[in-house]
This record gives C-alpha cells, structure tokens and sequence, in this order.
C-alpha cells in the first residue's frame, strides 16, 4: 500500500455507476414533470404533443393566480420577520464565550427541525383555533406567524456559521477607531453579516414557499397557497396544469438560488 | 521639562473571582513621555498585553489609574479616546477598501468627506501604498497589510498609538524593513508609539525607552543601552541578550570568586561585606588572552561573525566569551587548551535576585 496516498472514495469500484445513478433518480422526475408541463393532452401520463397551453390556463385560473399572491404575501413576511429573529437570536448566541445553557438553547431555536412537522401542525391548529373564537379573526397572520415560526431555525443556521467565522477583533479595532456601538454594528457587524443573513432569508423563503402539511392545519377556509391549492387539485381529475405551476415554482427557485450565487461571488 | 502621555498610576488588573481569580497586573506604575518610542518587552503572559489593553480602553483597571496627559480615562470608552491601536491580527475590515479602512476613524468621528479624503492619500503616501487604495486587504501581501495597519491607526492623529506584536507574523527579512519603516514613521510623525514585543532585539533596535516585565509586573525601565548593559536583575539580564552569571563573596575590592580569584565590580556599594551575590557579565565583555583568570577551554561554536568560546574554570563554572571571528574562521583555540581571560573594566555587575 502506499503510505502517502490518502483514502479517495472516487476511486472505488461502481463510484461511477452509483454517483451516475443517483443523480438519475434525483434528476429523471423533475424533468419528466418538466417535459410533461409542455403536454397538449388532458392527461399527465400520456403525451399529446408540445403546447403551453397549461401554463395560459394555470395563469388565467383565478384561484392560481390568488394562491401564488397568498403564498408570496405569507414566503416574504415570514422570511423577514424569521430572518430578524434569527439575526437577534444569531447576535445573541455566538458573540460570547461559552455559557451556561448554550445547547438548550440552540435546541430551542432549532426545535421546528426535530420536532416532526406534523406534531407542530396539529398544536398550531389547536392553538389557533382557540383564538380565532375568541377574536373572530381570521386573517392571514395565523399562516405568517406560523411560518415565520418554522423558518427561524432555517435562517438562523446560515447567519450563525457566518457570525462563528468572524474575527471578533474587528469589532474591537471598529471601537478602537472610534466607532460608537451602532456605528459598529451598522458599519462592520452587519455588513459582514449580510452574506448569511441573505442566505438564511432565502432559504426561509424557499421553505415557507414550499410548505404544505402546517399550512394545511392552519389556514382557514379560502386560504390556499399554491401547495395546497395543487395538493387539493390531486383529489379531482390531475390535470398538466399542476405541472405547470411546479415548473414555474422551480424556475423561481433556481432564478433565487443563482442570483444569490452570483451575488456571493461577487462579495469575495 | 518632558510631558507625560500616558501615565499608569498603581494599575492592577485581575481576572475571575475567588479562587480562579487570576492578577495580570500587579500595581503597575509607569510615565511614559510625550513622543517617545516606548517598548513594553517581556514573555508571553507578563502583563505587557493587559496593560496595552487598559490604555487602549478595551479593558478597565480593578484598581489604579490610566491617565492620558493629565485626565484619567480609566473608565472611558475605547472610541472616546485619542489612542488608536495596531493589532497583533491587523484586525483590517475586509469588506472595506484599503482606503475605506485607512479613513474608518475620521469618517466615524463625522469628519467631511473632502477632508477624509486627503488625509487618505497623505497616509498612502506615507506607508506607500498609493497603487493600492481601491484593494481589498485580502489582496494584499503580509507586509502590505501591515502598512495599512498603521495607516488606518496613525490617520485620525492620536496622542498615544499602541502596537501590539505587530511585526510577529512577517518573516526575518520584512520584520527587519517594518523596523526601520516604524522607526521612521515614529520620527516623521512625532506621535508617542507604545510597542509591545517578546522580541529583545526589536526592542533594543527600536526603542527610545523599553519597560521589561515579568509577571505582571515592571522589573526595569531604561533606554536600550542601560538596560542592556545595566540589568537590575538575573531575569532582565537573561532575557535581554546572553549572559554571565557568576557567584561570589563581597570583600573590599571587589568580589571573590569560588576560584579564589577576586575580581572589580562597578556596582558593589549596596552590597555587604561577606555576603553572597551573584554576577553579570555579557560574553563579549570577556577577553582571553593575557588576564587574570585562567580556565580551559570546553567548547568553540562558529556562528559566522563571532565565535563563542565555553571557558571552564577551575570550580567547573562556565563562562562564555564571545569573540569576532578572524578571517581565516579560525580562532586557534582548541578545546583542552588552558587560557587566560579577563572582564572588561566596569562589564561586572551585581544583579538582584
């Protein structure tokens, strides 16, 4: 054996096979669906030559076009009322020493990613439910504040990391060079931040967007989101449409993710 | 008549409570005088960072003063104080430009753009950097950085500027330029340096005056020359450049030594008659050939310029003569050979313990 070359997993045996086969069933779905959105015929399964003509009707359909209003109205809320949380919580956590308590509550922050999502679903419902007697209220907010709830732990990992990575001696040259404690936070701390706190509003857009299960508990009647507008439509006659729609919230991921991407890039 | 530009007065600091309560600084008083280069030398873990951090502001005293001229600032922020630092780090914002870093100061003190500006390409000038202004500070080399460093510290024209170990992550050669470049910036701007090294040789090149700590504490303050050649003591005179201990008796004269031999000591009127003391000697106060003392020779090393030569004596004490290497590197000194040596007049002296 030759002692200096270190273990490489590309070189084992089938790496090619299994790495090719992987990406084949991640991938081979998402672009059926994709080519199947361009679908002429009724039927999701059966081809009947190119057209978008699911994409003009989901477009005209009114119920679409309210759901994806609602979904973006309740993604951009809870991304920027998760992401201030998760900033403060981020601040608070990571510009010290170790202190007494520390994992508890990193495991408080992060409790939407362990507890399963179903469990979270049902106590908001009962929760909600008793306050919508009681107020008579039943907006919108019961689904913001919902989301903004299972988003923090989303937007607080990437701000974390990013906050764990700073020389706390910046902040400290920042005091020296005669910068008040704002002036440091607006002028160093927080741009330096801003990378993360990109990332983590992002990703709790995404998620939000994504949402089906506590949206489905939450909301009161006539508050579809696009997942669970196209979760309903499932139960009557699947049309390509619901292709269509997925596509277009795929399109609008990768545009996210790449504009995030370019503009990371650009930062270093 | 020298003004005072920092002064600390009885300074103590302690870290923790009760039993892990730690004392960094141990009532340190000191006076430092208005433009000088002042150097704060000692081991790791002597106090030297501590008490640049008090004067700095990022840490208060336990008990003590800090004065800056004459005002106490021992409880004053960091940013209300006319002291900027150069750390250890750099500590550079690396989302800011080499000249968005250099006029951070002046622009959080609210000064005018117009006038931030200028001051940024005097202090380009400066530290010639002026190529670089619109980099940033991830693109430029150590030594680069550095210098914009001071630059960034010396922009906003404090009364004290404080280094810490600045020149300890540069290699030899650039370590030796940034000396001379410090010294001159030092002289060019006129403002008081507080310089904190582990380093002797930078602080005997550098130095107009140097405070050599130890445990908290300040054991000596003197210009390079004298704390070189006068050391208080067994640890100033081992940690500054290598020495000569001997021990002897006091007698009137001078000191006898275990040999028997009794040789002059410059600075022997406090100590006793009969009592113990031991001796300083640098090795290149020792002279063979020709004195009194006689001893074998147990060792040459060559070190280029010099060679030092390892003299044992006849009660087995060792004492190191350094001389300069002749042309030919060869001292004719072999060992087993039987020597005579002296001290130069007025090298010997006794130390504190």
């Amino acid at each position: 054996m030759a002692r200096n070359k270190s273990f490489s997993v590309t070189t084992l045996p089938g790496f090619t096979a299994i790495a090719l086969t992987t990406f084949v069933l991640l991938y081979a779905p998402i672009v059926t669906m994709v080519i199947y959105s361009f679908n002429d015929s009724e039927s999701v399964a059966l081809w009947g030559g190119f057209s978008i003509r699911w994409y003009v009707e989901a477009w005209d359909n009114t119920q679409v076009q309210q759901a994806t209003v609602r979904s973006l109205v309740i993604a951009v809320s809870a991304a920027f009322i998760s992401t201030t949380v998760a900033t403060m919580a981020a601040l608070g956590t990571t510009r010290r020493g170790r202190f007494k308590g520390q994992t508890l509550i990193y495991v408080m922050i992060n409790q939407p990613l362990m507890v399963p999502e179903i469990v979270t679903a049902v106590a908001l419902l009962i929760f909600f439910a008793s306050i919508k007697v009681a107020t008579g209220y039943t907006g919108l907010a019961y689904l913001i504040l919902a989301h903004s709830a299972f988003c923090v732990p989303f937007a607080y990992l990437p701000i974390r990391a990013r906050l764990e990575g700073m020389d706390l001696a910046l902040e400290t040259a920042a005091a020296d060079l005669y910068a008040r404690p704002w002036q440091t936070f607006r002028h160093v701390t927080l741009p330096l931040m801003m990378p993360g706190i990109a990332a983590g509003a992002m990703l709790a857009f995404v998620i939000s967007l994504d949402d089906v299960i506590i949206t489905e508990f939450v909301k009161s009647a006539g508050q579809d989101t696009l997942p669970t507008y196209m979760l309903g439509q499932l139960r009557r006659a699947v049309t390509p449409e619901v292709n269509a729609i997925s596509t277009a919230l795929l399109a609008l991921t990768v545009l996210l993710l790449t504009a995030f991407f370019i503009l990371n890039r650009k930062r270093d | 008549m020298t003004e005072a530009a920092v002064e600390a007065r009885s300074a103590r600091k302690e870290y923790g409570a009760g039993d892990k309560k730690v004392r960094a600084l141990n009532d340190v008083s000191l006076v430092i005088n208005k433009g000088e280069f002042f150097t704060l030398l000692g081991p790791s873990g002597c106090g030297k960072t501590t008490l640049l951090r008090l004067i700095a502001g990022f840490e208060s005293p336990t008990s003590g003063m800090i004065l800056l001229g004459a005002r106490d600032i021992s409880t004053m922020a960091p940013y209300d104080r006319p002291v900027n630092t150069v750390f250890q780090s750099y500590a550079l914002f690396p989302h800011l430009s080499v000249a968005d870093n250099i006029g951070f100061g002046l622009a959080m003190q609210g000064t005018p753009k117009a006038q931030v500006d200028a001051r940024v390409a005097e202090m380009l000038a400066l530290v010639k950097l002026e190529a670089f202004s619109e980099r940033r500070p991830q693109q430029l080399s150590g030594g680069q950085q550095q210098r914009v460093a001071l630059a960034r510290a010396l922009a906003p024209e404090p009364e004290v500027l404080l280094l810490d170990e600045p020149l300890s992550a540069l290699d030899l050669k650039l370590r030796k330029e940034m000396q001379l470049e410090l010294k001159r910036l030092q002289s060019e701007t006129g403002i008081t340096f507080v310089f904190v090294t582990h380093d002797q040789e930078e602080a005997l090149t550098m130095s107009d005056r140097i405070g050599v700590m130890r445990d908290g504490s300040i054991l000596q303050i003197g210009g390079p020359r004298e704390i070189y050649n006068k050391p208080v003591n067994r640890f100033v005179a081992d940690f500054i450049g290598e020495t000569n201990v001997l021990t002897g008796t006091v007698e009137t004269g001078g000191v006898r030594l275990p040999t028997g031999d009794v040789i002059a000591v410059d600075n022997l009127d406090a100590a006793a008659q009969g009592s113990k003391v031991s001796l300083a000697v640098r090795p290149e106060q020792v002279r063979i050939g020709d004195g009194a003392l006689s001893a074998r020779v147990a060792e040459t090393v060559y070190f280029g310029t010099d060679t030092h030569c390892h003299l044992r004596m006849s009660d087995d004490t060792e004492v190191v003569a350094r001389m300069q290497s002749p042309p030919s590197g060869d001292t004719g000194l072999h060992e087993g050979q039987q020597v005579s040596f002296d001290f130069v007049p007025g090298a010997v002296r006794v130390l504190e313990d």
